[in-house]
């Protein structure tokens, strides 16, 4: 970053930009109207600031209980993915403009704040706190979409989120008592803390089949909440697996399973925000994969394509939101014909269609083909072939088939309006970045973490085979058209395991176990109602020992034995 | 503007589709006289192996996909509804609220 932007107030030592947001956040509410839409707007833009003007080096660190707790660990790393959260918090904001909500906007200030607290955490317990925050203020953006489904759905999100950070707590402890510090580097494989933190992580990251929280929560969000979902999350995770756990290859092997699972599924997809979501998943594989080959070939094509990944899903998000938001459906089988209606928001949606699906002069473009290309030095043959043909399937869900059935095919109808100007100027930034790096990639190639990255994607051989592959699959998609026409299904996911199979699981356990326990009682009880009955029979009430008897009888006796007595005194 | 813009591209959609099929088989034919300078894979020297293996990937993809739905995870719409039950006040109470906003 530039010298002379350098921010040195004896405040913004401690006052972090992801402080700053949270901050932000908790004030938010204290205002009313105007104001507070001018203050949702100045605390991301005060963030970004903060953030341009943070110098590499260690800030704010805190002694605290006899632990060195670092607030601010600004290296290339972490900068690279504070420049997209603070960008991306900016633009969530001036989307949400319209929405009168406090808690969202406040929870949205709080999940960016937290996320980029992550990302600036030099030790694992300030990691650890930003990470359950993070997942305690984004399930606002899920629940305050009010339906039925959300609820539940934001409950199973705090559900596996729970998991997650159970799961990394467990591991920082075990860490700390192996190795006797908590600093965040990377981490010694094969021990149980590395297990447990990876899995902490993964969840996050949505790696199958930790994945289908992903899938599950996020179409079920609020029009603008779903936004700041679908950058945060799994970006924090990419980053923390790229500082903790580079080079293992267990990723490599996960993150191109992740990348076919999320293309299959969303060619099932019907509703929009689920077909996205399923390539959240797909495209964070292309990162989780970069991640395990570890190279800096690699490692800088990761970066690079979360920082891509991050505007062009956002944009996508907010597209396939202003279509919600407009015309109250989300299912491409009710939708259909819009482009006339609503022709930026198609113009948008198309621009990110294009990045996300690596077109040369969008930002996918210069991202993607680096992790590629980093497999293609390593000749890894196989990786880098399942890894094109999730590119494939990308063009074909997100670039084709959703716009297609969306805006055109057959006109459903539906004449909404244009979406409101806040939204069409926050998608607008989005679209501008991702065409921006697209044609000048130096300027995101020169906040990688490994320098020089001496990469150029703009050579034939790229461009040639990138055309050729996404023409084809489009060639394919109209023969098959009437083949793919989206139904109305739904499509069952990892998460049947606990939705479904589990409750039936518990409730078969406790139906049988009931009768079995109720048999062990009984069958224990046997001996003492034996016991009990026999003692009844001789001393009960109507036992012949508790008999009552006539005195009359009583005198005859004694007569009788007297009379005996008598007889036997004589003989 | 837009909308002519996009309205005279649907309109003559069948000369675009003429002129981008024109086009993807320059592609091939460039790819075909111009070396890529690239022998990592053996693939990478055949001119218009991108073309064959997008078509296939994509059939493969919804090959795979249309398997796996009809196979196994496709269900109806309302397949989870049962699990909404304990919330449904929600829904009546958000759908009351829209009522009276709008």
């Amino acid at each position: 970053m530039p010298e002379w932007f350098v921010i040195n107030w004896p405040f913004v030592e401690w006052l972090s930009p992801s402080l700053l947001l949270i901050l932000g956040g908790l004030l938010l509410p204290i205002f009313r109207g105007v104001v507070q839409k001018v203050f949702l707007l100045v605390v991301p833009t005060l963030a970004l600031l903060a953030v341009l003007g943070t110098a590499a080096g260690t800030h704010a660190s805190v002694q605290f209980l006899n632990m060195e707790l670092i607030l601010g660990r600004a290296d290339s790393l972490s900068l690279v993915f504070a420049h997209v959260f603070a960008i991306m918090a900016l633009v969530g904001a001036i989307y949400a403009l319209h929405v009168h909500d406090a808690i969202q906007h406040m929870a949205g200030l709080i999940y960016a704040g937290s996320a980029m607290g992550v990302v600036f955490a030099g030790d694992l317990i300030t990691l650890y706190v930003f990470w359950e925050l993070m997942m305690l203020s984004s399930v606002w953006l899920i629940w305050r979409n009010r339906r039925a489904a959300s609820l539940a759905a934001g409950f199973r999100y705090l559900m596996v989120h729970a998991v997650s950070g159970v799961l990394l707590l467990a591991g920082i402890v075990v860490y700390y008592a192996q190795v006797g510090s908590l600093s965040f580097n990377v981490i010694e494989t094969g021990t149980p803390a590395f297990w447990l933190i990876l899995l902490g992580f993964m969840i996050n990251a949505a790696v199958p089949p930790l994945h289908a929280w992903l899938t599950d929560a996020y179409p079920e969000a609020t029009v603008t909440g779903a936004v700041f979902l679908c950058a945060f999350t799994t970006k924090t995770a990419v980053y923390t697996l790229m500082r903790g756990f580079p080079e293992t290859e267990i990723l490599i092997w996960l993150g191109a399973l992740m990348t076919l699972w999320g293309v299959t599924y969303a060619v099932l997809a019907n509703n929009i925000r689920r077909l996205l979501a399923y390539h959240i998943v797909s495209q964070v594989g292309f990162m989780v994969a970069g991640i395990g080959l570890g190279t800096a070939m690699a490692l800088n094509g990761s970066a690079a394509h979360a920082f891509t990944h991050i505007l062009y899903k956002a944009l996508l998000f907010m597209s396939a939101g202003a279509i919600i938001h407009m015309t109250g459906r989300a299912k491409l089988t009710e939708l259909g014909g819009l482009y006339r209606a609503m022709p930026l928001t198609f113009l948008f949606y198309m621009i990110a269609a294009f990045s996300i699906s690596a077109f040369p002069l969008t930002s996918g473009f210069v991202s993607k083909s680096m992790i590629l290309e980093a497999y293609a030095d390593h000749q890894a043959a196989l990786v880098w072939l399942m890894l094109s043909l999730a590119s494939a399937g990308t063009f074909l869900s997100v670039g084709l088939k959703l716009p297609w059935f969306a805006f055109l095919g057959r006109d459903t109808g539906l004449r909404p309006r244009e979406a409101p100007t806040n939204m069409l100027l926050a998608m607008g930034i989005a679209a501008f970045f991702c065409i921006f790096i697209g044609v000048y990639p130096q300027w995101l190639y020169q906040l990688l973490p490994h320098q020089p990255v001496g990469y150029n994607a703009y050579t034939p051989g790229h461009v040639f085979w990138d055309l050729q592959l996404l023409s084809f699959v489009g060639l394919v998609f109209f023969l098959l058209l009437n083949f793919l026409a989206p139904k109305d299904r739904i499509t069952l996911d990892t998460d049947w395991f606990y939705r479904v199979a589990a409750p039936r699981a518990v409730r078969f356990i406790h139906q049988r176990g009931t009768v079995a326990w109720r048999s062990l009682l009984a069958a224990l009880r046997w001996p003492l109602r034996r016991i009990v009955s026999q003692a009844m029979r001789y001393h009960g009430p109507r036992g012949i020992l508790a008999r009552t008897w006539p005195t009359g009888s009583m005198v005859l006796w004694v007569a009788v034995l007297l009379t005996i007595s008598l007889l036997l005194y004589y003989i | 503007m837009l909308v002519k813009l996009l309205d005279l591209l649907v309109h003559n959609a069948s000369r675009l589709k003429g002129a981008l099929l024109v086009a993807m088989a320059a592609l091939i034919i460039a790819d075909l006289l111009i070396p890529t300078g690239y022998d990592r894979f053996v693939w990478e020297s055949w001119g218009g192996f991108g073309a064959l293996f997008g078509a296939l990937a994509c059939l493969t993809l919804i090959g795979l996909a249309k398997g796996l739905g009809f196979g196994l995870v496709y269900r109806r719409d309302d397949y989870y509804e049962e699990e909404l039950e304990p919330y449904r006040a929600l829904d009546e109470s958000s759908d009351q609220r829209n009522r009276t906003d709008t």
